[in-house]
């Protein structure tokens, strides 16, 4: 009978106890291409503002699959849903950060910024057809970088990834044998390698695996001093991954909130611009309203010189200014503002 | 003798192979253990217990919010899986001596001993998170709850076979009804051995993570609300262990420790019980 | 006073009288005996409850992909929608098959070694160290692979195999591909490891069932101590030892967190014991949050169905091998 009271009083404690109007927290969940900024911004605004914005990096695809079964409070992808599936599954998207993929390399001795890639090469190293660092492709780019006589082991997202979405959409409008053999999504059928699971899991692989290549966000491979290559972007030029190349790619979206902002940015044509460059979205469910004001007061503070601030210290190129009163009234307009 | 030199060569040989084995056996039990003792320790320090995380690749922070997360989730969990067993196993060794319904289920809670840990996860996903709309550390908790059940059960079933049935007689003879019996003699008797079941299914279900991914899921921040996602342990080891920072690394190395020796301590505490009784 | 009070008492456990305010303890004990019975109920609930939920959700994938065409396909296209459990099925099969040859002669001859081998004192001490094993979760063991075991793997011991044993025919084939270490051998070899203390300490259990009559008599025979382990022990405990090793297998067909950090994650059917793949419980946990389409999900819970199957079958033949092997037989 003692044993039973002590019971019953413990499980009135911690009821009570976990049932206490915790502090308010946001739910959300998707695109690891993001999770380093948004980490960073949740932190402070919850400094700031005492609000926990809980965001899990599950994948893009995770997180359009979270919010369409409304089991959070906001998604992000960075792979936008086209117009038909927002108005069918009654979401709101736009975009929030501007960010780019870069391919990272683990080879003894070769650094950041030394490898050159054109998108023909990455193709053909992602289908297979190039098995070894020292083929004639690569080396015909980096005449001179001694490239050794090894075989490339290519990483893959093994999950559902708006990050594989970009890369794959860059290939495939680029070479008409990946676009027909492999097809682009957030989740396709990898010829070759092995698959890590998120951004996170990739940079682990690569990290770990020599003679590896894997497509990560740019963040990824700068804060885990992975080397990262240059590419040959559609007008010729050999373009690195920065803030000003990202920017200049993001330049030619065509943001449109009608069709709820459903842009590519990739390949552009413009001889500063990054070829993997991609906006990443929110989506929230249209009819919680409450919810959605919540979730917009936060990505309204990321549009904050603070939020800025934050993201270029990560190397995400916020959205330009007449991008962001486009979101702002685009949020506006339905009544989350 | 003819082929004796060799019978007793045979005899040497297998029986050296055998050792050899053990071992072997010995020789992984110890490889890992020290690897945890040796990579963990570097990460235990008071600020994984009181700090919560810091954002993506930034050093420092800590696990506060999964060692509480997880804390609660293994609590209520105890109290969803722990009565259900206890109560069941009292069943089949009670009042369902002799009926066949009670040997069937006996066999089936066996089965459900080695039920894989992800089937759980998933058929909890589909009926508490799922209608609910939201995940929570409560499904988390009855998951692991789902997954502690059947081994509490047989337990506590084997436990209480175990006392004679002429203690029950000479209760019955006093004119006790069955549940007195039960309270009274018992469960008293059997007391250890029950404990004993209690503490290896919670020595089995603190370690789990594929049962919590898809339903308590996962929480950065320090929470105590189990209605809504929270953090746990294994889920943040999962995450960490998987990630590229190496900051996240150590942490995770440091969990694995802290949990690892707390399964030792539960599960060698529980050995000593038995030895207890069994004397 | 006494006595009618006895009276009372023994008259009302019987009987289903209300007696005044005084709670009958048939009342009580019928109470109590339908609760405990409730509660080992729930066993069949929650079995029931697995099976008709998986059913329910998988019935979509079901009815597009139907039964063999479904275990045969090894195609697993999110994008086009299109679904098969080829690849995964064959991983955990081919995980669960290195795991056993890897644990089977560790686990019996540690079985030996503790019940007949090993002197007196230290018996129990080896026997719980071994089950210290099964203590250690499975998601430290993932850890350990990724972390310690694989880079060996990759820089040592896979090498070696390949310059080897890789050398002849069979095995050249087995041994082939780039050794990084995130393969199934690895993961097979970690499988391995962590199911030896259930074959082991089953097998433990069913050696020491064998009737010591049994035992002297062939000593007095003039046998040498392993001729008896081998020609009457193991023969005696063979369903038992057997029924360990389908438990072992059991265990290793739904082990998760083990194997998912070092298995690579490769929707393919692997080419070589040195190549990734997957298995399905490693792509239920890859994938479970984030099926996107229902039907991608359904197909999920289509796999959940077919493993939830193997290893209650499995587990339930191991169960009647060891019901059997402690039937007395003289």
């Amino acid at each position: 009978m003692k044993v039973l009271k002590f019971y019953l009083i413990a499980v009135m404690v911690l009821f009570g106890f976990s049932s206490a109007k915790a502090q308010e927290t946001l739910n959300g969940a998707g695109a690891t291409f993001p999770y380093p900024l948004y980490s960073s911004w949740a932190y402070e605004y919850q400094k700031e503002t005492g609000v926990k914005l809980n965001y899990q990096s599950i994948g893009s695809g995770g997180g359009v699959r979270q919010i369409i079964s409304r089991t959070v409070d906001f998604g992000a992808s960075d792979d936008a849903l086209k117009p038909e599936e927002i108005e069918k599954n009654n979401l709101l998207q736009w975009p929030q950060v501007i960010g780019g993929v870069v391919l990272a390399v683990n080879i003894p001795g070769i650094e950041s910024e030394q490898l050159v890639l054109d998108s023909n090469t990455v193709c053909k190293i992602f289908l297979g057809d190039i098995k070894k660092w020292n083929d004639a492709h690569i080396k015909a780019l980096n005449k001179s970088i001694n490239l050794p006589d090894k075989e490339i082991t290519v990483v893959y997202r093994s999950d559902g990834s708006g990050t594989t979405a970009v890369f794959t959409h860059y290939l495939a409008e680029a070479c008409n044998e990946f676009k027909e053999k492999v097809g682009e999504g957030k989740s396709v059928n990898w010829p070759v390698g092995i698959g890590g699971k998120g951004n996170e899991g990739v940079s682990n692989y690569v990290k770990r695996t020599p003679y590896s290549i894997g497509y990560v966000e740019y963040t990824y491979a700068k804060q885990n001093n992975l080397a990262y290559t240059l590419l040959v972007n559609p007008t010729g030029s050999i373009v690195k991954p920065d803030l000003k190349s990202f920017s200049e790619a993001a330049k030619y979206g065509d943001y449109n909130p009608q069709k709820h902002f459903y842009t590519w940015v990739t390949n552009v044509k413009s001889k500063g611009a990054w070829p993997i460059t991609a906006a990443t979205n929110i989506l929230v469910a249209k009819e919680k309203v409450d919810v959605n004001k919540k979730v917009v007061k936060f990505f309204d503070w990321a549009f904050s010189k603070k939020g800025d601030e934050l993201a270029e210290n990560l190397i995400y190129a916020p959205l330009p200014d007449s991008l962001k009163n486009k979101v702002r009234e685009y949020w506006r307009k339905n009544g989350i503002q | 003798m003819k082929g004796l030199g060799y019978r007793k060569f045979k005899n040497y040989f297998f029986s050296s192979l055998c050792t050899v084995m053990t071992l072997c056996g010995l020789f992984f039990l110890a490889f890992i253990l020290t690897d945890i003792i040796i990579h963990g320790i570097n990460g235990v320090n008071i600020e994984l217990f009181l700090k919560d995380p810091a954002p993506a690749g930034v050093e420092g922070g800590g696990l506060r919010n999964a060692f509480i997360g997880h804390l609660f989730i293994t609590f209520f969990a105890v109290i969803m899986g722990v009565p259900a067993g206890i109560l069941g196993g009292t069943f089949l060794a009670e009042y369902g001596r002799n009926s066949k319904f009670a040997k069937f289920i006996s066999i089936f809670a066996d089965i459900m001993v080695s039920v894989p840990a992800i089937i759980v996860g998933t058929f909890v996903y589909a009926i508490a998170v799922k209608p609910f709309g939201h995940f929570s550390g409560f499904a988390g908790s009855l998951a692991l709850a789902i997954i502690m059940f059947p081994i509490v059960l047989r337990t506590t079933e084997n436990m209480l076979s175990l006392i004679p049935w002429s203690l029950r007689e000479a209760a019955f003879a006093l004119g006790a009804p069955y549940y007195k019996v039960i309270f009274q003699v018992v469960y008293r008797g059997a007391k250890a051995g029950i404990l004993t079941g209690v503490l290896l299914s919670l020595a089995r279900v603190i370690g789990e993570a594929a049962p919590l991914l898809f339903t308590s899921f996962n929480n950065n921040f320090f929470s105590t609300d189990m209605k809504k996602p929270i953090a746990s342990l294994t889920v943040t080891i999962f995450q960490y262990a998987t990630g590229p920072y190496d900051t996240w690394h150590t942490q995770a190395w440091a969990a694995a420790f802290v949990i690892t020796m707390t399964i030792l301590a539960i599960t060698i505490t529980a050995r000593y019980i038995i030895r207890g009784i069994e004397k | 006073m006494a006595s009618s009070n006895i009276e009372k008492d023994f008259k009302s456990s019987s009987s289903r009288a209300f007696v005044g305010n005084y709670k009958s303890p048939a009342l009580v004990d019928r109470f109590f005996h339908v609760l405990t019975a409730f509660c080992s109920f729930l066993i069949i609930a929650v079995i029931v409850g697995i099976i008709f939920v998986s059913l329910k959700e998988s019935f979509p994938a079901i009815s597009q992909f139907g039964f063999v065409k479904f275990i045969f396909s090894t195609k697993w296209d999110p994008v086009r929608e299109i679904f098969g459990a080829g690849v995964p099925l064959f991983g955990t099969i081919v995980t669960t098959i290195i795991a056993l040859v890897f644990s089977i002669p560790l686990s019996i001859g540690i079985a030996i070694f503790v019940t007949e081998l090993a002197p007196q004192k230290i018996r129990g001490f080896i026997g719980g160290a071994i089950e210290l094993l099964a203590a250690i979760p499975s998601i430290i063991y993932g850890m350990w692979g990724l972390f310690t075991l694989a880079p060996i793997m990759a820089n040592y011991v896979e090498p070696f195999l390949q310059n080897s044993l890789g050398k002849l025919p069979i095995f050249n084939l087995l041994f082939s591909g780039t050794p990084i270490g995130i393969d199934l051998f690895t993961a097979g070899i970690i499988l391995g490891i962590m199911i030896i203390p259930f074959s082991a300490s089953i097998a433990r259990d069913s050696i020491l069932l064998t009737p010591q009559i049994l035992k002297e008599s062939t000593y007095a025979l003039g046998t040498t101590h392993w001729e008896v382990i081998k020609d009457v022990i193991l023969p005696y405990s063979k369903y038992g030892i057997f029924g360990g090793i389908v438990i072992s297998l059991g265990r290793a067909l739904g082990e998760t967190m083990a194997v998912a950090f070092v298995l690579g994650n490769k929707n393919k059917l692997p080419t070589s014991l040195f190549d990734a793949t997957t298995t399905v419980t490693v792509k239920l946990a890859n994938e479970f949050t984030e099926a996107d389409k229902d039907l991608y999900l359904s197909s999920l819970f289509y796999l959940v169905l077919l493993l939830f199957l193997m290893s209650f079958i499995i587990l339930a033949i191991s169960k009647y091998l060891i019901y059997k092997s402690k039937r007395a037989k003289i």
